[in-house]
């Protein structure tokens, strides 16, 4: 008989748990990625009164995989002029950091023993932020790269967005880690299970005024971070890079086959990605009130992870409800908000938390 | 990371120059991080790499630099440039010969040591929380300087 002792050594263990771990999750942010398109043609048809796609497989659920056939076949065309180099690495940038940012994603508790995290970095939510801000490369080059008037606009205004959402972003996370004291995500998940949700802190044990008061601060910061990661991922009302009226299709304009899908798979992979950030930090992670976590049997930590996707595909509902509902910013006034608005509530917002905090500390 | 780095003094594309420097800079953060310096290694790509290098890329593709790429190599610019390099090179390795601690390896760093968030922290606001605090007001003021003039300009 074979010996498995093999697997079993620390390392090796920790080896072959992790490449299973990545697999599985890149296979399955993919898939979502995939059904998301799909998803959002559904919703965008529901609200507009249509049909949607309906042809391929039942309720068009096939037609993913279709249109995929169809992007891989077609022409890969490289006009001429544009900066080959960068023209072709522009994608893989755009798609790659959006990927990244899953390692640090705490997407379950753990699975016979197996904590259910890629990288448990203890400056997990730092880890996010740079990676995410190297997503701003991908459409600076490809705008620039393709040597045409719109493509070259839409990327200035997307990195001029994104270098000025990230501002908001990180701040109105502060108050979280004020909080629970740690950068960790996974630590900061086990917060919530203790303690209840972020935004949602009834219904646990040691509910009393503290948590009460801190409630309020932790409802601005959620909503300063949910809009600026509309903004950081391009989602309407903040899709100006790609204002199809204005700008013909944006940073992408030049590009066609794969090399166009790969930039819109990593639009769909970074707003999976946000969804699963905000889930994390302030929707209580993989954690559902009255359910043990996976060291109480596998059969919890498969729900655990059912959990984390299944707030994360409310999420991305919310993200394509809000696209088919609300009209367009104005760059001026996008940038406005952006500077003058989130950046100072952010800003007072970590000083209430942390004069809460200090007050009851006392 | 080295040959990045060379790779922007040499490269005649500012763009390339640009790229390469981040490239650079990525390599180096990977450098702290296998020095278990998860904070440093984070940092200097949101910085260095996320924030800062963006908007030079930004500035060099507005400024749509084509003289430089034009330009031929100054040859005695370029030997003074290698002789400089080779000074400061041997001046480097007589320094690190001369110090006590570099004839023997470092010790192995403390297992059960705070995590570095918590480390820098720490020392950060124990040691050194006069500077800190005096950076802090710093920055504060060049941010709400930043608002009330760009709100300026507007009108």
């Amino acid at each position: 008989m074979l010996s498995f002792d093999i697997f079993l050594q620390p390392e090796i263990f920790l080896l072959w748990t992790s490449f299973l771990k990545t697999a599985v999750l890149v296979g399955v942010v993919l898939t979502m990625v995939a059904y998301s398109v799909w998803a959002e043609r559904k919703v965008s048809a529901f609200i507009q009164d249509r049909v949607g796609p309906n042809r391929v497989g039942w309720a068009g659920l096939l037609q993913p995989l279709v249109d995929g056939v169809k992007l891989v076949l077609k022409e890969n065309f490289v006009p001429s002029g544009v900066n080959k180099f960068f023209f072709s690495l522009a994608p893989a940038l755009a798609f790659v950091p959006a990927l990244l940012v899953l390692a640090v994603l705490p997407f379950g508790s753990s699975l016979f023993g197996v904590p259910m995290v890629i990288a448990n970095l203890n400056t997990g939510i730092l880890w996010v932020f740079a990676v995410s801000s190297l997503g701003v490369y991908g459409i600076v080059l490809a705008g620039w790269s393709s040597n045409s008037k719109y493509p070259f606009l839409g990327s200035i205004r997307s990195s001029s967005q994104m270098i000025s959402y990230e501002i908001a972003l990180g701040l109105s996370v502060i108050p979280i880690f004020l909080i629970t004291g740690t950068l960790n995500l996974g630590e900061i998940v086990q917060y919530q299970t203790l303690h209840g949700w972020m935004v949602f802190p009834m219904g646990m044990s040691g509910f009393n005024l503290q948590r009460l008061l801190l409630w309020i601060p932790m409802l601005i910061s959620f909503l300063v971070f949910l809009i600026a990661m509309f903004a950081e991922t391009n989602r309407l009302p903040f899709d100006l890079p790609e204002a199809e009226q204005e700008l013909v299709g944006g940073y992408h304009t030049e590009y066609s086959s794969m090399r166009f899908a790969m930039f819109f798979l990593g639009e769909y992979a970074a707003m999976i990605a946000g969804a699963g950030v905000i889930v994390t930090l302030f929707l209580g992670g993989w954690s559902l009130p009255f359910v043990p976590d996976g060291s109480q049997g596998w059969l919890w930590g498969v729900v655990n992870i059912a959990t984390f996707f299944a707030k994360v595909a409310a999420i991305i509902f919310f993200f394509l409800w809000i696209r088919w509902t609300l009209p367009r910013f104005r760059f001026d006034q996008l940038m406005k908000l952006g500077w003058y608005v989130f950046f100072e509530v952010a800003l007072v917002n970590i000083f209430l938390t942390a004069a809460i905090l200090l007050y009851f500390r006392s | 990371m080295l040959g990045s780095a060379v790779a922007v003094v040499l490269l005649r594309n500012p763009v390339n120059s640009a790229m390469c420097l981040v490239l650079s800079f990525l390599a180096l953060a990977g450098l702290y991080i296998t020095l278990d310096a998860f904070f440093i290694g984070i940092i200097q790509v949101l910085v260095y790499a996320g924030a800062v290098m963006v908007l030079f890329l930004f500035i060099i593709m507005l400024l749509d630099l084509k003289a430089e790429a034009r330009r031929r190599l100054n040859l005695a610019a370029s030997a003074g440039g290698i002789a400089v390099i080779g000074g400061f090179a041997l001046l480097l390795v007589q320094v690190v010969k001369s110090l006590p601690s570099a004839a023997h390896p470092f010790p192995a760093l403390n297992p059960d040591a705070p995590s570095d968030v918590v480390g820098v922290g720490t020392t950060l606001f124990s040691h050194f929380n006069l500077p800190l605090q005096i950076i802090g007001v710093l920055l504060l003021v060049s941010t709400v300087g930043v608002v009330v003039l760009s709100r300026r300009t507007l009108r």
